[in-house]
């Protein structure tokens, strides 16, 4: 597994754990309350859920495992790739500290264009090795 | 990478860009309130281009290259079916776009029924990914 | 694909079927005049997709191509296991007591949905802690790069 791929991963698990413990907590009041509060989580637990961890582990399972190129760098151009690394991560946190903190939605508004980045930035590199065979 | 899953690859990849700018523009219409158009069928179309669009396709997509294979002659089982799973995926994911706004805007029965219908599209693509990669679910 | 793969698996595709099901009833709720109890299943419907048919997924998955596949088959995989059973077990007792206990918190459906909710939580931790140490790049690059063999 390449490094980036286990940042990739390693973050994404981390999130897996931060969103279920967000979501766990509001179904446990959901089920008894105990502290109104926690709703406000909710829009931090989904964005750690969808774009955390399952986008992120996604997205380093296919820099691992996408068809890799016989000349030259086997994965080609990276840079792409690990800017998205950045890009994705920055956006999540800005998204889910801003929604969950009650900060300006201009800070969401950043996280999601840095979010957005990300995916153009990670299909810029990926888009060659989506290829077949004779690819 | 067979041709299919690469359809499904490449489209997903198409569907993680839409979701993330349909992000971008529901958090714009945040900061400027009313400014921008738009209306309660954003979160909705937001969620599904997210789960279908993005992720299940790109699941299928997956699935559907490296599972082990189906027998040595068909090695994805049926390709036919293969590729209807993606056509109905995919028209039912778009058809709801169009219904989810259609509900939200003019709110019409017509558009409550051809948002069943869309949703119908995608349980029969669920199905035919299902009859067609269980038995690929092996220990092979 | 090891046995534990096969299994989340499996019944990651029968959540996605039960998913596109409750879509559909709740999609077609108006029209056809269904009861406003299936309201309740907006949630259920989320959870079944987001957490049963692509967490469990992704979790199969990971357990067949990651890195060390092996040996976690030699130690009988039962942290996978576990998280099978817990992940399961939680989702299904939140898909029953989410709409039974929807305006009646603190009752004996109440009490299930905390019990659904520590079930996932536990689910989540197990996972990730018996997938973390296969995070790696593979051992024999390592013996290779080390002049080994």
């Amino acid at each position: 597994m390449p490094t980036l791929s286990i940042w990739f991963v390693r973050t994404a698990f981390s999130y897996l754990v931060l969103g279920f413990t967000f979501g766990a907590l509001m179904l446990a009041n959901k089920g008894v309350p105990f502290a109104a509060t926690l709703w406000r989580l909710r829009p931090a637990h989904i964005e750690l859920l969808t774009i955390g961890w399952v986008v992120q582990l996604a997205l380093g399972v296919a820099y691992w495992i996408l068809p890799r190129f016989w000349e030259g760098p086997a994965r080609g151009n990276t840079t792409g790739a690990y800017l998205a690394y950045g890009l994705l991560n920055g956006g999540i946190w800005l998204v889910a500290l801003s929604t969950w903190l009650g900060l300006s939605p201009g800070l969401q508004l950043a996280g999601r264009l840095a979010e957005a980045g990300a995916a153009l930035s990670f299909a810029w590199h990926i888009w060659p090795r989506i290829v077949g065979r004779e690819g | 990478m067979p041709p299919l899953t690469r359809w499904y690859v490449r489209s997903s990849f198409l569907y993680l860009v839409a979701t993330l700018v349909t992000g971008v523009w529901l958090a714009a219409r945040a900061v400027w309130p009313g400014s921008l158009p738009g209306s309660s069928a954003l979160s909705p179309i937001y969620f599904h281009l997210f789960m279908i669009g993005w992720v299940t396709q790109l699941i299928f997509g997956i699935a559907n290259w490296m599972f082990p294979v189906y027998t040595r002659e068909a090695p994805r089982r049926s390709e036919r079916l293969g590729s209807a799973t993606y056509a109905l995926l995919n028209t039912g994911l778009l058809l709801r776009i169009v219904a989810e706004a259609g509900v939200a805007g003019a709110g019409a029965t017509g558009w409550r029924w051809l948002l069943g219908g869309a949703v119908l599209l995608l349980l029969l693509a669920a199905l035919a990914f299902v009859v067609n990669t269980w038995g690929r679910v092996t220990g092979k | 694909m090891p046995p534990l793969t096969r299994w989340f698996i499996r019944i990651a595709m029968l959540y996605l079927l039960a998913a596109l099901l409750v879509g559909v009833l709740l999609a077609l709720r108006s029209p056809l005049g269904l009861p406003g109890f299936l309201l309740r299943l907006g949630p259920v419907y989320f959870h079944l997709f987001l957490v049963g048919w692509v967490t469990q997924l992704i979790f199969g998955t990971v357990h067949w191509l990651f890195p060390g596949a092996r040996s976690a088959r030699a130690q009988t995989a039962t942290l996978g296991w576990v998280t099978l059973a817990l992940l399961n077990s939680g989702l299904l007792l939140r898909v029953l007591a989410e709409p039974l206990s929807a305006g009646q918190a603190g009752s004996f459906w109440g009490w299930l949905l905390v019990l659904s909710a520590l079930l996932q939580w536990l689910a989540a931790l197990a996972f990730a802690a018996f997938v973390w140490p296969r995070t790696r790049e593979r051992r024999r690059k390592q013996r290779r790069a080390q002049g080994g063999g």
